[in-house]
């Protein structure tokens, strides 16, 4: 066991912890809004890559022009599911929404299989993004330097709008007290829209990028990774963005460490996330960046 | 300014506010009295749209009944919460945008000068989390952030609430010198004394309905008042 494994390792743990810490965001945000984990956003990740596969291979868009697409169209599409799902139900129980979720995840997987097959379909990797590059003799493919790059850009740019746009201030206030949130003459309406656009755009970006490491895709790709983000977010401190973020990397890293170096255990990488999730709520119930949640987020 | 009619609010079967009329002309301060739970809060929310009443409201001429919060704030109605309710995990400034939501960001400046002199207090601290600030400095905070709207009408919900004297007399002295440069203004207060000190009109309401109205002096001086609301025997 040498450095450059070890360096290799690293970087592949932080490219897939990216991944793990963009899907995240999307449930971190949505919690922090209206207080639901949206079981559905690891579908909509799925479906977001879907979008891309089709731009790319049935409409023959340029690659770029077909992420662009299909994060788009995941934006509009977590959208729709919050107008239509969880809209109506936002003065019920929080029981109720969050059934509503599952059924939602259940009605994307489902619909996908119905309509697509359960057969994985090739997600055709462009050139850019393929080959190796050699750093002082370590090897890295490229996929894996520039997953961390972008979204740790994705990371930032979200920071800033949080940090000072007129959009991002009212989230954070609605994530403390819709009520008052409302008699600033902000309609909460948009902004929780604004946010479901932002975590599936991000969910999107963590898709495409997922099937550029695994270039195979199904109908049910989302549910590991959506649950693994998930416990990303609840790890980081459900309600945070950075938290999200830094919850992922963990669980990134430490999964690919696990299968790198004690390969005997690599049966149980996917355990591994939880059992850390598990470890950390015992000393901190609030996660690693977590407050109380009647403080307010981001 | 405002005009109310057959106001009533219900929650779940509880009849909260049972069919209140009154009005608050323009440049005036109208004072709503009561103990708890008489319905003052549920007044202020059914006009500010946080909760849905039957009955009228008219609001610089246009009916707002049914009317969302956030449409309701941007035609120049503004509500200073019970309990001040600032964002305690947003900056004084960001608690100042959040007032401002529906002001253009060229119209920025001038707005937060101007919240900065009324409240030196403020500016010391801009970007401080709201939640470190005393409650008292809240208070100021959720005025001057109700200001930013620049409202036609300022709605108070008990701003005296959980105040030491010298801070309540502060505030008090703000919303008098607001009145004097033109604010109209709607004040619920349990401390009865300094509100009809201050106001030109006053109704008292008890459980859901207004029991006496008349200028602040006449219910000043009115023998029932003062022995409910001003303790005296
Ligand atoms: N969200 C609610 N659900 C059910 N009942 C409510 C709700 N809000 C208020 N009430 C009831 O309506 C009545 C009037 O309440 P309201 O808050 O308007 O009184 P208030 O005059 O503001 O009292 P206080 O001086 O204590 O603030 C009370 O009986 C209260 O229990
Ligand atoms: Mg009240």
């Amino acid at each position: 066991m040498n450095i450059t494994i070890i360096l290799q390792q690293l970087v592949n743990g932080l490219s897939l912890g990216s991944l793990y810490g963009l899907i995240a965001i999307g449930y971190t945000m949505v919690y922090g809004v209206i207080r639901l984990i949206n079981f559905a956003h690891g579908d909509i990740m799925m479906v977001g890559t879907y979008f891309a596969l089709f731009a790319a291979t049935t409409f023959l868009l340029p690659w770029w022009a077909a992420f662009i697409v299909a994060i788009a169209l995941a934006a509009l599409l977590g959208v729709f599911i919050d107008k239509v799902a969880y809209k109506p139900l936002r003065n019920a129980s929080r029981i109720s929404s969050l059934i509503t979720a599952i059924g939602v995840s259940f009605l994307l997987e489902n619909l996908f299989l119905v309509l697509f097959g359960g057969v994985p379909r090739a997600f055709k990797i462009p050139q850019v993004f393929s080959g190796v590059v050699h750093l002082n003799g370590v090897i890295i493919p490229i996929i894996a330097l520039i997953t961390p790059i972008v979204a740790i850009v994705c990371l930032l740019l979200l920071m800033q709008i949080l940090q000072h746009t007129k959009y991002g201030i009212a989230m954070r206030a609605l994530s403390l007290d819709m009520e008052t949130t409302r008699i600033m003459g902000a309609n909460v309406d948009a902004i929780i829209a604004f946010v479901f656009a932002i975590g599936s755009a991000l969910a999107a970006i963590g898709g495409i990028f997922w099937a550029l490491r695994y270039p195979s895709i199904n109908p049910l790709m989302g549910i590991m990774p959506g649950l693994k983000a998930f416990a990303a977010a609840v790890l980081g401190g459900i309600g945070s963005v950075p938290g999200a973020a830094l919850g992922g990397f963990i669980i990134g890293i430490t999964e690919i460490l696990v299968v790198a170096f004690l390969p005997s255990l690599a049966g149980y990488k996917d355990a591994f996330a939880f059992l850390l999730l598990i470890f950390v709520l015992l000393f901190k119930p609030t996660g690693i960046m977590g407050e109380d949640l009647e403080k307010g987020r981001f | 300014m405002l005009k109310v009619k057959d106001l009533n609010v219900y929650y779940g079967v509880i009849h909260a506010l049972k069919g209140i009329d009154f009005n608050v002309p323009e440049n005036k301060i109208v004072t709503l009295i009561g103990s708890n739970g008489a319905g003052k809060s549920s007044t202020l929310k059914a006009v500010a749209g946080l909760v849905k009443p039957k009955g009228k409201i008219s609001f610089l001429g246009h009916n707002i009944v049914g009317k969302r919060a956030y449409k309701i704030t941007k035609q120049g109605l503004a509500l200073v919460p019970e309990g001040r309710h600032v964002f305690v995990n947003l900056s004084i400034t960001e608690n100042l945008r959040m007032g401002a939501f529906g002001k253009k960001y060229s119209e920025l400046k001038p707005l937060y000068k101007k919240a900065f002199d009324m409240f030196p207090i403020l500016k010391e601290r801009a970007n401080q989390k709201a939640g470190t600030l005393s409650g008292g400095e809240q208070q100021m905070l959720a005025l001057a952030r109700a200001l930013m709207s620049e409202p036609s009408l300022l709605m108070l919900d008990e701003p005296s609430l959980g105040l030491a004297p010298k801070i309540v007399a502060e505030v008090f002295d703000i919303i008098k010198s607001l009145n004097r440069g033109g604010m109209t203004i709607l004040l619920v207060e349990q401390n009865a004394g300094l509100a009809l000190k201050i106001a030109d009109y006053a109704y008292v309401l008890e459980n859901g309905a207004i029991t006496l109205e008349g200028d602040a002096k006449s219910v000043l001086n009115n023998e029932q008042v003062r022995k409910s609301y001003l303790g005296e025997i």
